[in-house]
């Protein structure tokens, strides 16, 4: 189980790997970590810190997708559940009060797209963009158009406080991570939501509740958002609906196709998804750490991005294959599944 | 005892203008406002109602919610109406030729808010401006004046990439500092005018530079730096004596900071454009002079000097 | 019209196409004469498209080769076949509705003047065309003006103006009223006159013996054989079509009456899909499902285990009401099922062999409660044996087995829940000789252990081996049921053909 799952981040180990060296000919310090203040310190554990929405948004992202769905609301949902919380302790409440309504608040919002999804039968990238559109304009109401500011030390530790020494947000997401993984490979959830989004007729035909699996996936990427949105609200003490998770979604999406997971459904792997995360936000910190002028951020973005997915590619893995099958017998265990390609493209 | 602060900050932000009224008595001015994206156009809308209160003019207020063909059909209706005048606030720059047109045909004057159009300027009256190269030059100034040329190295937190206010910001800052050497830009990256993407570069410029190596922190707006502040604490160092923060807006959050001794200084993006712009209808009304078309607002420094908690509680109360 | 003395416009001998999984044809000859209405026969999956698109060059064939005019070809794909002189119209018109007639008709190869589009000559020139085949149209409108029928009219004059030795209509009458099939048959019968020979490949066997002067049927991706029309009635058609002689199984006269009455529907229907109809299924009992394509076999078997659920009649398993609203529920009551279209609604290809076979049983248990390793292994050790599945590891993904292994994997994953009824359609369509009787021989044998299976087939050889009773369609109605000594494939053409003569 544990190597099965080693072998198959593989790809997404090496490229972190990779990324976390670019940072480190970018800025030598890159690696160096200290306990001040009460806390760890280092570049190392902002990445980890701030990767924190992107991997809570690609945990639910990895099970909709794998259902050959997308949710392209998780952004908003995340603004709508900053300013949920805020307005509830602004208004006098408790942290774990603002935690619990955001978190209804964005279980809520995955019932509807699961609801348009699963019950009404609208394509997802349709169904998800409606609340995508829409959310922020709700989270712009709850706030009032400004930064709903706020002092409650209990919220505000959920993004800016520490667990011995540990930024929380690092423990939220790897929890949440190891929750939801430990969930789906525990039970025969994540089976029987690779089946549905591998081919609906024959698993609803197989006896598989499809309906129910849909809304369930949009209901975990909801809850994941309205976490993420919370944290991210802390994190700066207030609630920012006009930008707060502003295009996060796409990161979300990115994570998960770094991670080597199909858009168009199927197997997963969170883990994966989750490590694609760090690598979109170790991008993101050699471009803060280069000191290249603003101007040349989305081009270096794009170009190393550009380099991660073509070397994931079906043909350069095929040909990686065959490069190592032919330099040594090719490795005993390996299902035909995740080494050849040319198979799944040669059907008719 | 809160109530009589702002009442009294109120009293003394807006005396200039309160002894002007009197040629507007009893007009009619239209407002067409882009919306409530901001708290500082919150703010904008708010003085704008008091301004015209104080002058005696009825305010038909109209919010397009970001949408230029509400903002038209509003002119429109305004012209139909027949107000004196019309204030607007244009969400876009291009478009506005046919409308403004039409109000020129029907003899109101219309003095743009806050932003400029692209349109020939014989269509409208004025424009009522902040300058906001000047503003980056005023917040430079301020930096140059304090450190006295003591050796500086300064972090700069840009807005958009490629957006107006940013380049402007930025190149006035430079121009500012251009005479003093002993004041250095070190590393300079957008933090996309968003408190949490101030605080996220704020993080990395600390462990870049280190914290020790950082005298200055200038952004292009009081939310970048808020976030940073944030970052400055959480690394263990003095944001406003370790590092000197600087920025532009004077939103409420910043005069918060400065009262608290975390900020230094911030140079206000008035939301007071109405203000200048009643005056040029009112001078316009009595006398008929036409007013140059355009108006600067004024680019007023704020630092811990001034007393904080009052302007904060005071522009709270305008809706930021 | 036709000259079967001169030599063949169209040659094709030894067609073979292989998928992974399955054969498609194998070792298929085809034969046609200029001016001759060809019609190509056969259930689905017999191979009459995968046939089409060998010859049309949009599959490339794995063995034979093809003549036109006496000359080998190679066409790479559907435009180099037109190019060729082998036109094809499909159901679904593939015309832009967004142009004009004109345009289509002329579209990739216009009239031009001094290089630039002549438009007045194309109008002018596509109003003669469509004049010669009778139709009085205004070539200057937008297609989609114009009903279906016309629409296909221009896709023949658009197949026929440009190449003009061989025209492949793929039912082409599916959609169409009485008033417009005349039209088009009028068409094809001018088209025969100027000596093309035209494939016509339907369903529908009234306007076979209308308009076909030869017939060539396939039954399973194999020739069954070439007849001129005026030789053979439609009994002998359909028993072409679904078979009569299986050499290696004959009726076992030695069956043990079936048990206890397990389900029974009454006035049982879905409307616009199934006619109502009754059925008593006892323990130790095969039903046959037999008839021609869109009969009503693969209906019956949706509304029974409740793919799509019945709107009419009632339900009572072991004498109490039930419903069968969905396959969740149907599972839970102990049914199971195969579906007729393995790869669509059948296998899901990228799961593993193991996970394929658990998965209905996984399913009923619920999320929440996973069978362990230990469980799951057993019972894919059991039915890879016991059904002899071959394959190189039960990890591979199911895509990967051959079409007959897949069958039984999807038996696997039905018997694996235990089921007390078995609905399986067409459980040997596309599968190699070897499995299919290993398939056969499994109904019997569950049968014999006291489940109630439900079986809808083409086979009717097949159906003929193992049913305790069969169930004719036709229309969707349940027209006629064969028990005992009556049943033998004779009597099932006649029930099917019957109906023909009567209407």
């Amino acid at each position: 189980m544990i190597s099965a799952t080693l072998k198959r981040v593989a790809p997404q180990l090496v490229i972190l790997a990779v990324v976390l060296l670019m940072n480190f000919a970018v800025f030598p310090g890159f690696f160096h970590i200290e306990f001040q203040n009460g806390r760890l310190f280092g570049n190392l554990i902002d990445v980890l810190n701030r990767g924190a929405p992107v991997a809570l948004l690609s945990i639910g992202m990895t099970l909709v997708i794998a259902t050959k769905g997308i949710d392209l609301s998780v952004g908003a949902v995340m603004a709508i559940a900053g300013a949920v919380a805020a307005a509830v302790v602004t208004g006098g409440g408790g942290w774990l009060t603002a935690l619990l309504a955001a978190i209804a608040a964005g279980l809520l919002c995955g019932a509807w797209n699961g609801i348009l999804v699963a019950i009404l039968r609208v394509q997802p990238i349709v169904a998800t963009l409606v609340l995508m559109v829409a959310g922020r304009g709700i989270a712009q109401l709850i706030t009032e158009g400004k930064i709903m500011t706020f002092l409650n030390p209990g919220l505000i530790h959920l993004g800016a406080g520490t667990v011995a020494g540990i930024p929380t947000p690092i423990l939220i997401w790897i929890a949440a991570g190891i929750i939801v993984t430990a969930i789906v490979r525990g039970t025969a959830l994540g089976m029987l939501i690779e089946s549905i989004g591998i081919n609906e007729t024959a698993s609803r035909l197989a006896g598989i509740n499809s309906r129910a699996l849909l809304i369930a996936v949009y209901l975990i990427s909801g809850l994941g958002a309205a976490i993420a949105g919370v944290i991210v609200a802390a994190d700066i003490k207030g609630a920012d609906a006009n930008n707060a998770g502003l295009w996060m979604e796409l990161d979300a999406i990115l994570a998960v196709v770094i991670g080597g997971n199909s858009l168009l459904g199927g197997r997963f792997s969170i883990v994966a998804s989750l490590i694609g995360a760090l690598i979109i936000q170790s991008v993101n910190s050699v471009i803060l750490l280069s000191g290249m002028p603003p101007e040349f951020n989305l081009v270096i973005k794009a170009l190393i991005i550009i380099v991660i997915l073509v070397i994931q590619s079906p043909r350069i893995k095929h040909t990686l294959y065959l490069l190592r099958a032919s330099a040594g017998p090719a490795p005993r265990e390996t299902t035909l599944h995740d080494t050849d390609p040319v198979a799944k493209e040669s059907r008719p | 005892m809160k109530l009589r602060t702002t009442l009294l900050a109120t009293a003394v932000l807006l005396a200039p203008f309160g002894a002007m009224a009197a040629g507007a008595q009893g007009k009619t001015v239209g407002f067409s406002q882009i919306g409530s994206e901001s708290g500082w156009r919150a703010a904008e809308t708010t003085v704008t109602k008091q301004q015209a209160e104080e002058r005696g003019i009825d305010l038909k207020f109209a919010d397009a919610q970001q949408k230029q063909e509400n903002q038209i059909k509003a002119l429109r209706g305004f012209i139909a109406q027949g107000v004196d005048a019309i204030l607007l606030a244009p969400v876009v720059a291009t478009g506005w030729d046919e409308v403004l047109e039409e109000a020129k045909d029907a003899d109101i004057p219309v003095i743009l808010l806050d932003r400029k159009v692209d349109a020939p300027d014989d269509l409208y009256m004025t424009a009522v401006t902040s300058d906001t190269v000047y503003e980056g030059e005023v917040a430079g100034k301020w930096l140059v004046d304090h450190e006295a040329g003591k050796d500086c190295r300064v972090v700069e937190l840009q807005g958009t990439t490629g957006s107006s206010p940013a380049i402007d910001r930025k190149a006035g800052f430079e121009k500012a500092i251009a005479d003093a050497p002993n004041i250095t830009i070190v590393r300079s990256q957008t933090g996309d005018f968003t408190r949490a993407q101030g605080k996220v570069v704020m993080e990395s410029f600390l462990k870049a530079e280190g914290a020790a190596n950082i005298c200055a922190l200038y952004a292009h707006n009081d939310d970048m730096a808020v976030g940073a502040i944030q970052a400055i604490k959480e690394a263990g160092v003095k944001p406003g004596e370790d590092i000197v923060v600087v920025a532009i807006d004077a939103v409420p959050d910043m005069h918060l900071a400065m009262s608290n001794g975390e900020a230094n200084a911030t140079v206000e993006l008035t939301p007071n454009m109405a203000g200048p712009a009643f005056d040029a209808l009112e001078a316009y009304w009595t006398e008929g002079t036409m007013p140059p078309k355009w108006i600067q607002t004024e680019s007023k420094l704020y630092t811990v000097a001034d007393d904080n908690k009052a302007i904060y509680d005071m522009k709270k109360s305008l809706g930021y | 019209m036709m000259n079967t003395t001169s030599a063949p416009v169209l040659h094709a001998a030894g067609i073979s196409k292989f998928f992974p999984g399955s054969i498609a044809l194998d070792d298929v000859e085809l034969t046609l004469y200029s001016g001759e209405v060809h019609a190509l026969l056969g259930e689905n999956g017999a191979g009459k498209s995968t046939l089409i698109k060998c010859l049309t060059g949009a599959y490339r064939r794995d063995a034979g080769m093809i003549r036109l005019d006496g000359q080998e070809i190679d066409p790479r794909g559907p435009l180099d076949s037109q190019s060729l002189g082998i036109g094809t119209v499909y159901q679904e018109v593939n015309l832009l509705p967004n142009l004009t007639v004109a345009d289509n008709l002329f579209l990739g190869w216009q009239p031009t003047r001094h290089g630039l589009l002549d438009r007045k000559t194309m109008v002018r020139r596509a109003g003669e065309i469509l004049s010669g085949f009778g139709l009085e149209i205004d070539p200057s409108l937008l297609l989609s003006a114009y009903p279906i029928a016309i629409q296909q009219v221009v896709a023949i004059a658009r197949a026929v103006e440009q190449s003009g030795k061989v025209l492949i209509l793929d039912e082409p009458t599916a959609s169409l009223d009485r008033d417009e099939i005349d039209l088009l048959f009028s068409v094809v019968r001018q088209l025969t006159a100027r000596g093309i020979a035209v494939v016509f490949i339907t369903h529908f066997l009234d306007q076979v013996f209308e308009i076909a002067d030869r017939v060539t049927v396939l039954r399973n991706g194999r020739l069954v054989g070439t007849r001129q029309m005026d030789d053979v009635t439609q009994s002998d058609i359909v028993e072409m079509m679904l078979g009569r002689h299986l050499e290696t199984h004959l009726r076992r006269r030695d069956r043990s009456a079936p048990g206890k009455s397990l389900l029974k529907l009454k006035n049982f229907g879905k409307r616009g899909m199934i006619e109502p109809f009754d059925l008593d299924l006892h323990e130790g009992e095969v039903v046959g499902l037999a008839g021609l394509l869109g009969s009503g076999r693969t209906e019956t078997v949706k509304v029974i285990f409740g793919v799509t659920a019945a709107d009419q009649g009632n339900a009572e398993l072991r004498g109490k009401p039930v419903k069968m609203a969905n396959p969740r529920e149907s599972i839970a009551m102990r049914f199971g099922m195969c579906p007729e279209d393995r790869k669509t609604d059948g296998i899901v290809g990228d799961l593993s062999v193991r996970e394929n076979i658990i998965l209905s049983l996984q399913a009923r248990q619920g999320w929440h409660r996973p069978l362990t390793r230990t469980k799951i292994n057993e019972i894919v050790d059991h039915y890879v044996k016991a059904l002899d599945i071959r394959l190189a590891s039960p990890d591979m993904p199911i895509r990967l087995l051959s079409g007959g292994n897949q069958q039984k994997a999807l038996l696997a994953r039905a018997l694996a829940t235990e089921p007390e009824l078995l609905i399986l359609d067409e459980p040997t369509r596309g599968i190699d000789v070897g499995a299919h009787a290993e398939i056969i021989e499994l109904i019997e044998h569950l049968r014999a252990h006291g489940m109630a299976l439900v079986v809808a087939s083409s086979e009717m050889a097949e159906l003929v081996t193992y049913s305790n009773r069969i169930i004719v369609l036709r229309d969707r109605h349940h027209v006629r049921e064969l028990e005992g000594d009556a049943i033998n494939t004779g009597a099932i053409v006649r029930a099917i053909t019957q109906q023909e003569a009567l209407a």
